[in-house]
């Protein structure tokens, strides 16, 4: 247990991938072999996870389970992994969507279904991975694998436009991690001139060094890393104007494609504004941060008004995630306590609703063929179980209290309640009130937005008069189908009842993250001198237990 | 009285040159072969002849090496005359120019 | 039983649970109908075993249970049950938690006793009227109605501001469910309006009031550091009265939703699209009253500022009579009622607007019995005439369904305010308390009961007087509800007439304590110290004099309207004639839909194709033409590559085949010849090599 406890990371990344390998080996035919292999590879591996949640230590700062090894030692690289609470709750996120999502690809795959299945798996260790790293290398490593499984499953299994999207998909996120590797070169070579050791890609350091220095070069310099690394997450957030990858990619993936990008990919580029920019880079967001507040909130109200008068059921869950995710942005740049941890939350909630949403569709789509919304009307006289899901479903992402959504959107209008007025809008002689409350304020303009279109499609798909001829003969949900979704309505109404014990975990992370933002120029500041640097190289970040 | 060693050559050159115009003009890949075998001999006669001329036993030695040498070589030889003939129906090796460029 | 009042909301809940899940496939439906009723009868005898314990707080403070906090003084226990939301550390260094926590106060527990009274008596009803329902509607309306109760109860019951949101957009879902009940019908042709349609409409209005409370509560949380109502209540004397005026209007926004104040009462009437149980619990009795409960809770907030007090009296008024203007024209039968409950929810308001809180409580509480009365007295009359709402086609109903009649008329007199039923004690109250603000306010609901007293008196009149105009195929089916919905009314009844001698004013019976506004005063007095409230310079006389005319002007109302839709039927009609604006306007409810289409609807969806197209064509334009650039370089290089680059490679490749053709004829493949070609070679080397070294 203790061998288990020391190396829980590498065994819950990996494990999926040796899984994939194994199921390399086996002959294509024997579909139900991948079936049943990957499911329970996904659930051995979600089970593996699941002892990280209690094992974690709210109580201690930093990052646990850590597990160093040296990779490639000419230029400073380690294999180092390690998780703090946030990263935590998106672990366990990956590995229990990765269940659900191969679940509910058991009858919609047909055709390669060796391939498809050892995809997935190898897309579960990349998307752990670039959760758990600690070493920037190791991080661009998993970001950039995680990319091609992703390109093929939505470019071979995808739909009519497939080939489109998925190169679309795959140029639009390059571009992106190109720059973003900029970014991490531009430290990793800044790094050693700060401390005159040697250099390395250890992203603790980063924090520790580079996020307290507070030299003029530094901080020029900063607001160009700050953008590299933005370019990079934004487009993944997606954030707008950078969105419009997502809507494509969606539409064309499977659903068990759309599960993952919604559930998890989504996650990474608003992981790496909480893990990188705003710690190692805290000056520069806050130079920049009255652009991105601005962005997340013409996220909210412009994706929701999009959403509103979309045709295709699929492209308008899409644009939903874009005015969700804004919200997570408009939460993490609040960069106060109670913003940071409902954005990190409403990514949770993100994860849940918009996954459950986009495999209600691909439900429908897999009895259909169809998504047009035009097409549907009636269908919870035909279909009760599925109508039932959707309605809790609808509720979660239009923040019902009692649901997960409202959780995190609430926090998140907290904290962006309380953004300085110094990065609103200054009207004179309203400044008191409008100031930093603006973005609250349009904020919650969303939430009206998001009610409006989701109700729209419910009201247009669920109720009505059964007269198209074609749902008449729809089936309602099966057992493995209800099986998909009813663990998600559990987390979501546990979340919404009940999430102490996430507010929990995330309550050291986040307020180490505040304290850095707030810090301003005491403390580290005599490192950037040389003489003052060695004695801090010698350890590198917390020791494993 | 003994023969000179020039006369040994002049027959050994005869020899030789026999077995080379039979190397270059025959057809037939056997008579090749066994000119090639006449061409090596000329060049045994040609070390025993010097052998004895400088009192030195290594050039009989390596006559000696040369048969073995040739034995193989007339086995080999003949193995591929027998593949080529089962290949190709024929040991003539005009009619077997697959490396014409 | 204090401790037990987590178990309150949960029945219900439970209820909902059980005909949720198994109601539509495994219960009969006398056990659905049964699982309903008993979840809120128990919830309701709960309730009551819960208030009478709050006169003996003394000795469960004594007692000290984990999580139960009582104040013996302010007869209020709190019952926290586990901590909900952690914000973490405000900037100002506050720890920012939120409990998931119950409050049991006299305002509560008026609430309480109301929502589970009135809610337990309708469920009884609708087992009734729902009876012909197909079976799994039957459940679903069944699991609906006691989620619904458990929402309000939490509303109710919420000790902070968070889980009275809860209960607030908990009973919104409810009510959008439960007007969309026949989601796969038409509710209104003319507006090609389905039911679907208004339940969206009622959810997304009271979304936009939301967003009021919602920024309100920031507000709060933002000024206070807490969101526990007695917390902020607390902090309110410390507050700035600008910010205070901000928070109170922007709660006010939000109570304007759900209460249906101009200008978010749009939604009310179309609600009448659900079944007739739900108008009367939902869209009567107790969702529509929260606006008015919470700004009541939050009386202090109010009280120190006067701007936002002034403004709820103000629109409190406007609607009052402005609705019962509309109510005026109707012809639907629960149209008009409908009209009447944003009028009444209006004579509330105005009561909380001009500081009368108890008065705005005391007519929530006889609003509450007369209005269900009313509306489940008009679900009997359709219910017996087979489903008919028109009041065109009524007429001479008194003989056929005796009971309705009777009890209707009781409901009538007492929304009228006649002497001694309940509406005249709660509507004089209020007024009363206007009177003593300004006398423009009191004119406003003095014509606001004018109206009320008149409409209702056609409605009852076209209904149970006059001739029979249904046609021989109603007459033929034309019954007296069943028992089971006949008792609730009676109750119903007697609430309505004797409901409101709990709040005699004490000009009236001066031996005998106005039992109510002591029971209340510990909510609404506690932190009026240091406020400057006129509790009235005692008038009595005037008093009794105000209470004479607003009796008067009641009657008159009646009479006219006895005159004009009994004596001279012909009257309204010229009427109509000779004002045909107004007439027109008050028909179409001074066309608020229609000016709300234009001026929001219309322009939000151009805003949304705009978006659209935006996204479609400029966004996502400069994506694909970034791509296409990329791809036009490309095709321009692939060109390049295969003409030039390429070209030099195959030059070079050509040259040497070229010259390679020469040595090919070399290659004869014969190895003699080569063999031949080496001996010349030796021949020639040798032959050099001897004619040069001869030297």
């Amino acid at each position: 247990m203790e061998w288990y406890q020391s190396h829980i990371l590498t065994i819950v990344t990996f494990l999926p991938l040796l899984g994939a390998l194994g199921l390399l080996f086996v002959n294509k035919d024997n579909t139900r072999v991948f079936i049943q292999g990957a499911t329970a590879i996904a659930f051995v591996d979600f089970l593996l996870s699941l002892p990280l949640f209690f094992w974690y230590d709210a109580g201690r700062g930093g990052f646990q389970f850590t597990e160093r090894l040296s990779w490639i030692p000419a230029i400073g690289v380690d294999y180092y992994v390690g998780i703090d609470g946030i990263s935590l709750l998106l672990m366990l996120l990956t590995t229990f969507l990765g269940v659900i999502a191969i679940l509910s690809s058991w009858a919609a795959i047909k055709d390669r279904v060796k391939e498809y299945y050892i995809i997935m798996l190898a897309l579960q260790t990349g998307m752990l991975g670039v959760f758990i790293a600690l070493d920037f290398f190791l991080f661009y490593v998993f970001w950039e694998v995680m990319l091609v499984p992703m390109y093929f499953l939505i470019g071979i299994w995808g739909g009519p436009r497939k080939l489109y999207a998925a190169i679309k998909f795959f140029l639009y996120t390059l571009l992106g991690s190109v720059l973003m590797l900029l970014g991490i070169l531009a430290l990793y070579f800044y790094y050693p001139r700060v401390t005159g050791g040697a250099a390395t890609f250890d992203i603790t350091e980063f924090i520790r060094v580079l996020g307290p220095l507070r030299n003029p070069e530094w901080l020029e310099m900063q607001k160009w890393v700050f953008l590299a690394f933005f370019v990079g997450f934004a487009i993944k957030v997606p954030m707008f104007p950078f969105h419009t990858w997502l809507p494509d990619a969606h539409v064309e993936a499977p659903t068990a494609g759309s599960v993952i990008l919604a559930g998890v990919l989504l996650k990474m580029g608003t992981y790496g504004f909480v893990r990188f920019s705003l710690p190692m880079l805290p000056e520069a967001t806050k130079y920049y941060l009255p652009w991105m507040l601005a962005l997340a909130v013409i996220g909210i109200v412009y994706g929701a008004l999009v959403a509103m008068v979309q045709k295709d059921w699929k492209k308008l869950v899409a644009y939903s995630s874009v005015s969700h995710l804004g919200f997570c942005m408009l939460g993490i740049f609040a960069l106060n306590e109670a913003g940071i941890r409902g954005g990190v939350l409403q990514m949770i909630n993100h994860g849940l609703s918009t996954g459950a949403l986009f495999l209600l569709v691909g439900l429908i789509y897999e009895r259909r063929h169809t998504r047009m919304i035009a097409e549907f009307g009636g269908l919870s006289k035909q279909m009760p179980v599925y109508a039932t899901l959707f309605m809790i479903i609808t509720m979660s992402s239009i923040g019902l209290p009692t649901l997960n959504g409202f959780i995190g959107e609430f926090t998140i209008l907290v904290g962006a309640f309380t953004i300085p007025s110094g990065y609103g809008f200054t009207i004179p002689g309203v400044n008191w009130f409008i100031g930093g409350k603006f973005w609250a304020v349009a904020a919650v303009l969303g939430i009206v937005l998001g009610a409006a279109y989701m109700l729209w499609l419910y009201q247009r798909t669920m109720f009505g008069k059964l007269d198209n001829p074609e749902n008449a003969k729809l089936q309602d949900l099966n057992g493995r189908e209800i099986l998909t979704l009813v663990p998600i309505v559990a987390v979501c109404f546990w979340i919404g009842l009940y999430p102490k014990p996430l507010f929990d975990i995330l309550q050291r992370p986040v307020a180490e993250l505040v304290q850095r933002l707030e810090a301003g120029d005491s403390g580290m500041a005599g490192d950037a001198t040389p003489s003052a640097a060695p004695a801090g190289m010698a350890s590198g970040g917390p020791a494993p237990q | 009285m003994p023969v000179p060693a020039t006369h040994v050559l002049v027959f050994s050159l005869l020899l030789f040159s026999i077995g080379m115009l039979g190397v270059l003009t025959r057809r037939n890949a056997i008579i090749i072969l066994m000119s090639i075998e006449l061409m090596m001999n000329a060049a045994n006669i040609n070390f025993i002849a010097f052998s004895r001329q400088l009192n030195n036993l290594v050039g009989q030695v390596f006559s000696v090496f040369t048969i073995a040498v040739a034995a193989g070589e007339v086995a080999v030889g003949l193995a591929v005359v027998l593949a080529l003939f089962r290949n190709r129906d024929t040991i003539y090796v005009d009619q077997v120019h697959i490396m014409k460029g | 039983m204090i401790e037990l009042l987590w178990l309150i909301p949960v029945l219900p809940l439970l209820g909902f649970a059980i005909n949720g899940l198994f109601g539509p496939r495994f219960l009969s439906r006398r056990a659905i109908g049964g699982v309903a009723c008993a979840a809120v009868v128990l919830s309701f005898l709960l309730s009551a075993g819960a208030v009478l314990g709050l006169g003996h707080l003394d000795a469960v403070a004594a007692a000290g249970r984990a999580g139960l906090s009582v104040d013996p003084e302010a007869h209020r226990a709190t019952l926290t049950l586990w901590p909900w939301l952690l914000l973490g550390k405000s900037a100002a260094g506050v720890d920012l938690r939120i409990d998931w926590s119950y409050t049991l106060d006299p305002l509560s527990a008026i609430m309480l006793l109301v929502v589970t009274g009135v809610g337990s008596l309708i469920h009884i009803y609708a087992t009734g009227y729902m009876a012909h329902e197909p079976k799994p509607a039957f459940a679903r309306f069944f699991a609906y109605l006691n989620l619904f109760m458990a929402m309000m109860l939490t509303l109710v019951l919420g000790a902070n501001l968070p889980v009275v949101f809860v209960g607030w957009e908990g009973v919104g879902l409810c009510s959008y469910l439960l007007i969309g009940f026949y989601y796969d019908r038409m509710f209104d042709e003319k507006t090609k309006m389905s039911c679907a349609d208004a339940g969206r409409k009622a959810f997304i209005t009271n979304r936009i009031g939301d967003v009021g409370f919602m920024l309100g509560m920031l507000l709060l949380l933002s000024a206070t550091g807490t969101l526990d109502i007695q917390g902020i209540l607390a902090k309110v004397g410390t507050l700035p009265v600008g910010l205070c005026t901000a928070a109170a209007l922007l709660l006010f926004v939000g109570a304007c939703g759900k209460s249906a104040q101009i200008p978010l009462h749009v939604w009310l009437p179309d609600a009448m699209a659900g079944p007739t149980p739900v108008s009367a619990l939902i869209h009567a009795a107790t969702m529509v009253t929260a606006g008015v409960y919470v700004v009541c809770r939050m009386a202090p907030l109010y009280r120190h500022a006067p701007a936002a007090l002034l403004t709820v009296a103000i629109v409190g008024g406007v609607t009052a009579l402005f609705a019962a203007s509309i109510g005026l024209c109707q012809n639907d039968i629960k149209k008009v009622l409908a009209y009447s409950t944003v009028s009444q929810l209006g004579f509330m308001m105005l009561g909380a607007g001009v500081g009368a809180f108890g008065a705005g409580v005391f007519h929530l509480m006889t609003h509450a019995f007369f209005k269900a009365l009313l509306f489940l007295g008009a679900g009997s009359v359709v219910h017996a005439l087979s489903g008919e709402q028109d009041i065109r086609k009524m007429g001479g109903l008194g003989r056929h369904i005796p009971w309705t009649h009777a009890t209707f008329a009781v409901a009538w007199l007492a929304i009228g305010g006649i002497f001694p039923l309940a509406g005249f004690f709660s509507k004089d109250e209020i007024l009363w308390g206007a009177w003593q603000r300004s006398p423009i306010l009191w004119a406003m609901g003095a014509a606001g009961a004018f109206l009320t007293a008149f409409y209702m008196t056609r409605l009852y009149i076209l209904v149970f007087w006059g001739k029979e105009r249904f046609d021989d195929e109603t007459r033929h089916h034309l019954h007296e509800s069943p028992r089971v919905m006949v008792v609730p009314l009676a109750i119903l009844a007697v609430l309505s007439f004797a409901g409101g001698w709990v709040g005699i004013p004490a000009v009236i019976s001066p031996g005998v304590p106005n039992f109510l506004e002591r029971f209340l005063a510990p909510v609404f007095e506690a932190h009026a110290a240091g406020v400057a409230i006129e509790t009235a310079q005692h008038a009595p006389g005037l008093e009794l004099g105000l209470m004479l005319v607003s009796m008067l002007i009641a009657l008159f109302g009646m009479f006219f309207a006895w005159v004009f839709y009994d004596r001279r039927p012909e009257l309204p009609v010229q009427l109509a004639g000779s004002a045909r604006g107004l007439y027109r306007a008050i028909l179409n409810k001074f066309y608020i839909d229609e000016f709300y289409g234009k001026v929001v609807l219309a322009p939000y969806y151009a805003l949304c194709r705009a978006s659209a197209w935006f996204d479609r064509y400029v966004v996502d334009g400069v994506v694909n033409a970034a791509g296409y650039v990329t791809l036009g370089t490309s095709y321009t290089s692939v060109g390049f590559d295969a003409y030039v680059v390429d070209g030099l490679v195959n030059l070079v490749g050509y040259t040497v085949r070229g010259v390679s053709w020469v040595f090919r004829k070399l290659q004869t493949g014969i190895v003699q010849s080569y063999a031949t070609a080496m001996v010349l070679g030796v021949f020639v080397l040798v032959s050099v090599y001897l004619l040069t070294s001869s030297h």
